[in-house]
Parts: C-alpha cells; structure tokens; sequence
C-alpha cells in the first residue's frame, strides 16, 4: 500500500489529538500499519501542538521526518505556517482559515505580529503543491458547536485520500461519545462537501472562502 | 488475539496487567503519566499515586516482598528521588517480580534536565530493558516480570518520551485479560530472612557479593536472550542500537545489518564481538549518552575495525531519521540517494531548515505554553512581580528606550526594590516567562523552600519567598519547611493549592480527596499540617484577590515569623465552569498603559493600540479587572449564553 504521512498541527486543546487517533484507526480499519506520536505535558497549555501520523505497510519510526508529510492539517493558519516544512514536494495543505492570536504583549517590545493574510498564504502555496483553505471552525459552529472543527477538518482531508466513506463513518461512530455522534457525523460531511468545493472551484494551489 | 492501537504507555499497563502485576505505584510525570493512569482502571489491582517517587517506589518493594508482582513509574528525573530505595532494592532482592519503569525525556519537552536512564542500571547493578515500540512494552513488562523473580533482581525498564507517547499496534488477548480480572488475588506471606532483608553492614557484605554474583549470570542471560537479537542484511554498515534510535536508523539505513539490544545491561560483550567481527564497519546509533559506545570500546579482545558512534551523532537532544541521515551522509555512512529516499521530497536542503521554521522570509511568532485564561497562578505571579522591596540592584536590568513609561517605572523600582522568588516545578513555572517574569529559580521538586531558607540564611532578609504547588509540596516541600521551623528563620513560603497535580494533566494527589482510579480518598489538609510543623502563621487566601494576596505577601516578607500562604483555587483544567459574565474593554477609558498585558491572558488581545477581551476565552477571572489602574476593564453580561 502507498505510504502516507501526515502531520497535524495547531494549538493545545484544539482537538488535536481526537483527529488523528480518528485518522490512525481509519488507517489501521484499512489494513495498513499504522504510528503516531505527539507530545503531551507542558506543549498543551495554549502552546504550538504537532501529531504526526504514519501509515504504510511496516511504519518504523512515528515522527514524520521534515519535508516528508503528504498532508498538512492545520487547525489554525499561523501553525500551518511554522510546521509547512514537514510538507513533501506533492503536500497537500488543508487549512482551518482561522486565527487565533499569540499572547499579546505590552509596547514597545510587542513582540512579532501576527502576520497578514496574504503573507501566510503566499508561504503556504511556496510548499503546498495543493493548499485548501477552509473556514473549518465557522462551518463548525455554524452546525452548531465549535469542537468539531476537528471532524469537519478530517472530511475536507477525506476527499483527498482513496478511502471509503463508510470506513471513516465506521471509526467516528465508535471513537466519539454517543450523544456527539449526529453532530459530528454532519460536521465531517460538511468538510467533505467543503473539500470538493475546493478542488473543483481552484485547481493546483487553489484556495477557496 | 485483536489488534489494538495503544500508547507505549497503555502498553505497559496492558502489559503489567496481562502479566498479573497486582501493584503498582507511582508519581505522574511527563512523559510517564499514562501508565498508571491506565492500570488503575483494570479490575481487580491496587494503584495509587504516592506523594513522591521514593515512597513510591518503597510500597512498591513491599508489595514485591510480600509476593506481588508489581510495577512502580516514573519520569526521569523521579528515579533520582526514588535512587535511595532503588539501590537498596538491588541488594534485597524481590520475591513477587518487580519492574520499576523510568521514562525519560530526550530533548527535554516537558522537563528541567536530560539525562540517561541506562546509567542507572550500571550504577545499581541491575538489568535494563529498552522497548522500541509499543508491541515490545507490552511484551517486555511481561519479561522483565520474568527476569525478576528468576534472578532475584528488581528490573529497570526504559521508555523514552517517543516510546510512551507513540501509538502503534499491539496484539491483545481479551481471554487472557478477562482471566485476569477474575483471577483471585494470590494471598502470600512474607519470607522471613533478616539475611537478606535486614541491611546491616553485616549482611550488606554478603548481599554485595550476591550482587555481583547476579550480574555475572544476568550477563549470560544476556548473551541468549531473544530481546537481544542480530538482523543481517548487507555487511558494509553494522549498526548497534536500542529503544527509538534503532526505528530511526532502520529508516536511514534500510539495508544495513542490525544489532538491535532490548537488554544493554548487563552488556551482552559475546554478542556485539559475534557481531562486529562480520561487518566491516560498526555503527552506534543511541540517544543521549555513549552508554552502548563505552561498553563496545572497552571490550577484551575488540577487532581493529573501524567503529563510530558519538563521533557522528550527537550526544544532546532528541534524535530524528532526518538528522541520523544529515549525520550519516557528513560523515560518508549513507549516500545521497539514500536520503533523498527516506525524504520523499526533492530538496534535501529542506530537511535540513530548522525545525519549525519555514523557508520563506515571514517571520512568525512564537507560540509558548501559557497559564490557562482564569488560572489562579496569574494574580500570585502579578502582586510577586509588583512587590517593592529592598535589594539588589545590579542584578536588575536597567530600563532603556524599549520599555514603556510603565514598564519603566516597574524596573525603576525594582533596582531599588527586588524580592527573590524562589519557584518550583508545575503549571507555575510558567511564571517565570515573559512578560509575567516573575520567577528567580527553578531547579528541582521541592526546592524552593529550601532555597530560599539558603538565601535567608546567606544574608538576604526579608526579602525571599518559595513559591511552590499543593503537588510538589506534598511530594518534597514538606520536610524543607521542617527545616524553616528547626532553623529559626522567617522564610515566607506560598502554597499554590489547585487541588491537583495540574501539568501532567490533573492527577490526584494527597490533598485532593481521591484516588488514582477517582475513588473518594482521605485527605490530608494542608493548613492542619503546616500548623502542625510549627508554622503558627497560616493563611488561607482567595487565588483571585490582587489587593488581599499583595498586602499578605508583603505582610508575611517583613514578619520575623515564618508565614506560609495558600493560594486555593480549583484549576480551570479540572472544572470547566461557564460564567455568565465576561471582562470587557471600555475603549474611552483604556489608556493603552498595557498594564493588564503584563498578565500574560490568552484572553487579552491588541488591536489598533488598544487592549480587547476575547470574549471566548475570557471566564471572568476579574484579574485584569483588579490589575487596570484606569479601571477600563468592566464585567458585563456574556452575549449569547443560554442560560
């Protein structure tokens, strides 16, 4: 089977860690050998949070080494930017178009700004040979509750792999608790559908609103 | 038999339990916190957390003398506390298997220091098994069980963080671990054998020689066991390694001959001679220190063959297949080819950009851990930072043309006035980060009060305080305010009481009322304790009053009698409460002093040179409220709340 690397990335108590054991299970359901690893402890306290996900038939170790990742998750586009270099030459950058601002800090030594849009997007196109960036945590709330942006991220993510709906459905049904399992089961359709959108809307390096 | 995936964490608890550990302790600390956290959810077992690592691993020698097979965890730097018992264990022995599990920390993620476990093993003279990956957790908690009560020996079993905190597939018996929950607890007697057990100098002499007499055929064992086990592929590059570098350097050399060492001590010399003299050159792939290098280089009888190890691969941090490979083609081990394989890309320049940062010329922020939007550190660390009192001077850094007229101001006054914080290791060290930069040290558990009695003690009066959680106080605090009392000082000590052990993720610990698996427990009360040391001056404050927390700081610094002071709030992690109200910016009155940005909040943000409130993120901690000097920062009704 072809080998995959993810990384997903974003800020500690996103959701983080729920995605990609979600995605490691989908992985194993299809037969692959399957790692992961992430750091636990002080990196979760509003910090800069990685997983990284391995797939393939034998997966020695479970980081993902840099510039190997076939897909990119971003829950947050600062953190797409500072982890973008685990992407390989044919990643795929599917980014929450969200911005959750770093600890502000008094003037003069206000530290380094957040930067503008069009910045992080021109260095997110620079690696990704394809960057999907979608308002992954307004579809969430617009559904109704904003953790599962992390669902609605893993349905954009699963228009890109060759795995079957139903597989995916299988594993969310028994990874999250019964009474979440309605909503998050619309929130991956909507990022599903949000996926599409942006491949058919754009081609290579498209974005889409 | 199913296949599950599991943290190399759960797979020690899985693998303890299959195997019929019955006991089994610990203290949390990252990166081994899940272990026990796992296991005292099995039925049928006794875990607890224990105060600290020694006591910790005391319960667990017990319960290994009465006949348990028992399993005691810890991070790294918990087997230096635990190090006293440990070494005793050696020479006593066991009777039920006992496995003592030591995760260390490479590269220092979520730790003060980096240190090499396997050393332990040496200096002790006991058997060390490292898994590589989950599968082997389980398995090698089962085996070092074995090699226990076969030998006589308690067995260090390593993990390092990427070990713990990886999940792969682990093949579980559920028939097995359902016999185990039904099976009866073995009801045992202890063998008594003042020889043995009784560590006078007299039957230490014998028990020394039984030590080494151990060693001699644990180094037998070594030679034969399957955990010790060559992989042959082309004889160019042998490469000798353990634990998570050997999944690395199986990536960057795919088709090498391997030696790959679940038992590197005692150290199997027969075996890596066997294999040394049939590849052409030897290659030590290990993390942290050459412990693997130095036994190799020392061996009797050693070819004259080209052999690396340390001369290619660092000896600080955490190791990746991208820098094994950097290492690797420097230094002619591996060809280009090679790595651009391993890399899957088209640059390997790329692989070699620095961790985070990406190629392009944007610079992007830093995003640290924070203390938690409402945590109840933040007003301590804010009345700490304001406190005005005399001494050192030169030690301040004197205000230039980067600080603002407020910032200014502060760092005016403290080169007049300075108090020395001394911190301590939690959730609070995080005090010590721009801008709250409220902490002065910060060495190990505990160290705090014992610090600042130091600094007393050397002359600088009235001026040092220890800052220390409920957690760390229990677990080594106690006995350093023992000695504030018996030296006569007026030390103020503040007690930062969440009710948990917060930044290894909300454990119990001896004053939260319950558990390891969250039954209700006894408690010890922290005021009746500090009373009962002989501290007569014990207050308890509100966590979220500036003006109170402020006036008692500076009431306790200038007291001739030893103060400790218990900050007490519930930690925001453990209960999530949702106030009705939030904290709102009123814009005609900020005067953008910035003076509430000095509290480091998730939940402050800037924009065009004014401050705003996150309303999100804001749980009406009334901090910032209190700290405003224009009184900018009001509470008002939450918008959209279903009540």
């Amino acid at each position: 089977m072809k080998p995959l690397n993810f990384v997903l990335v974003g800020v500690g108590g996103q959701g983080i860690l729920l995605a990609s054991d979600i995605l490691c299970h989908v992985g194993v359901a299809v037969g692959y050998d399957v790692k992961k690893t992430d750091v636990h402890g002080m990196a979760q306290r509003g910090g800069s949070v990685i997983s990284h996900v391995r797939m393939a038939d034998r997966v020695a170790a479970p980081v993902v080494p840099l510039g190997a990742a076939d897909f990119l998750l971003a829950f947050e586009k600062l953190e797409a930017c500072r982890w973008v270099s685990y992407l390989g030459g044919a990643g795929v950058a599917v980014v929450n178009d969200e911005a959750i601002p770093t600890l502000a800090l008094a003037a003069p030594r206000r530290g380094i700004p957040y930067p503008d849009d069009s910045s992080l997007i021109q260095l997110l196109r620079s690696r990704a040979r394809q960057l999907a960036m979608m308002p992954a945590g307004r579809l969430a709330l617009e559904l109704g509750n904003a953790r599962v942006t992390n669902l609605v991220l893993l349905g954009a993510l699963s228009h890109f792999l060759d795995i079957p709906i139903p597989v995916w459905q299988a594993v969310i049904e028994e990874r999250v608790p019964a009474r979440f399992r309605e909503l998050n089961r619309r929130a991956f359709e909507a990022g599903r559908s949000a996926g599409i959108v942006s491949l058919r809307g754009q081609g290579p390096s498209g974005t889409m609103d | 038999m199913a296949r599950r995936l599991l943290l190399g964490n759960e797979a020690l608890a899985f693998g303890a339990y299959a195997a019929g550990v019955s006991v089994a302790t610990g203290y949390p600390g990252t990166p081994s916190t899940e272990i026990l956290e796992r296991f005292a959810r099995f039925p049928n077992v006794y875990a607890e957390w224990s105060p600290n690592e020694k006591v910790a691993l005391e319960v667990g020698m017990g319960a290994s003398l009465a006949g348990a097979r028992t399993m005691v965890t810890m991070k790294h730097v918990g087997l230096n506390v635990a190090a006293d018992p440990f070494f005793a264990a050696a020479y006593m022995g066991v009777v039920g298997g006992l496995v003592i599990v030591s995760a260390d920390d490479p590269g220092m993620h979520s730790s003060q220091g980096e240190q090499d476990n396997r050393n332990y093993a040496r200096f002790a003279k006991v058997p060390i098994l490292e898994p590589s990956d989950s599968q082997e957790c389980m398995d090698m908690v089962a085996l070092g069980l074995e090699i226990s009560e076969t030998f006589d020996t308690p067995v260090l079993l390593r993990t390092t963080g990427r070990i713990s905190h990886a999940q792969s597939l682990v093949d579980v018996d559920p028939q097995r671990l359902e016999a185990r929950a039904s099976a009866r607890r073995v009801v045992t007697a202890f063998p008594h054998n003042p020889e043995k057990y009784v560590m006078l100098p007299g039957n230490a002499r014998q028990r020394r020689v039984a030590v080494e007499e151990r060693l001699c055929r644990l180094r037998d064992y070594a030679e034969t066991t399957p955990v010790n086990a060559i992989q042959w592929g082309e004889r160019r590059l042998g490469i000798v390694s353990s634990s998570m570098a050997y999944q690395y350097a199986r990536e960057v050399f795919p088709h090498a001959s391997f030696l790959k060492l679940g038992m590197a001590y005692p150290f199997p010399g027969r075996l890596v001679l066997e294999f040394a003299r049939q590849v052409e050159t030897l290659v030590i792939v290990e993390e942290l220190d050459p412990f693997l290098e130095e036994h190799i280089r020392a061996l009797p009888g050693f070819p004259s063959m080209p052999v690396v190890g340390k001369s290619v691969f660092p000896s600080i941090g955490e190791f990746s297949s991208e820098l094994l490979a950097r290492c690797a083609r420097e230094h002619g081990l591996v060809s280009e080819p090679d790595v651009v394989e391993l890399n899957r890309g088209p640059s390997a320049a790329a692989a070699e950009a620095a961790k985070p940062v990406p190629a392009a010329e944007v610079i992007l922020p830093p995003r640290a851990p924070v203390l938690c939007p409402g945590c109840g550190h933040r007003a301590t660390f804010d009345a700490l930072r304001r406190l005005l009192l005399e001494c050192q001077a030169d030690l301040v850094t004197p205000p230039g043309p980067e600080h603002s007229p407020y910032e200014r101001g502060i760092l005016d006054r403290r080169r007049r006035y300075r108090v020395v914080v001394n911190g301590d290791i939690g959730c609070y060290t995080l005090g010590a980060l721009q801008p709250l930069n409220a902490i002065d040290t910060c060495s190990c558990m505990g160290a705090s009060i014992g610090h600042a009695l130091g600094m007393e003690k050397a002359g600088i009066k009235n001026k040092t305080v220890a800052v220390i959680g409920d957690s760390t106080f229990f677990h080594s605090g106690i006995t350093g305010l023992v000695d504030v009392i018996i030296s006569g000082a007026a030390t103020t000590v503040i007690i930062l009481d969440n009710g948990t052990t917060a930044m290894t993720g909300g454990n119990t610990n001896p004053g939260s009322g319950r558990a390891v698996d969250g039954r209700p427990a006894r408690r010890v009360d922290l005021e009746t304790l500090c009373r009962a040391l002989g501290v007569q001056d014990v207050q308890v404050l509100d966590a979220f009053d500036c003006a109170g927390i402020e006036r008692e700081i500076r009431r306790a610094l200038y007291s001739d009698e030893p103060t400790v002071l218990i900050m007490r709030f519930k930690c925001r992690v453990q209960e999530r409460t949702t106030s009705l109200m939030v904290s709102r910016v009123e814009a005609d009155r900020c005067q953008s002093c910035w003076a509430c940005l000095t509290l480091a909040c998730p939940a402050l943000a800037r924009r065009e040179g004014r401050v705003e409130v996150v309303p999100s993120l804001c749980v009406d901690c009334q901090v910032c409220n209190m700290v405003c000097p224009h009184d900018a920062i009001r509470r008002v009704e939450r918008e959209g709340v279903a009540a």
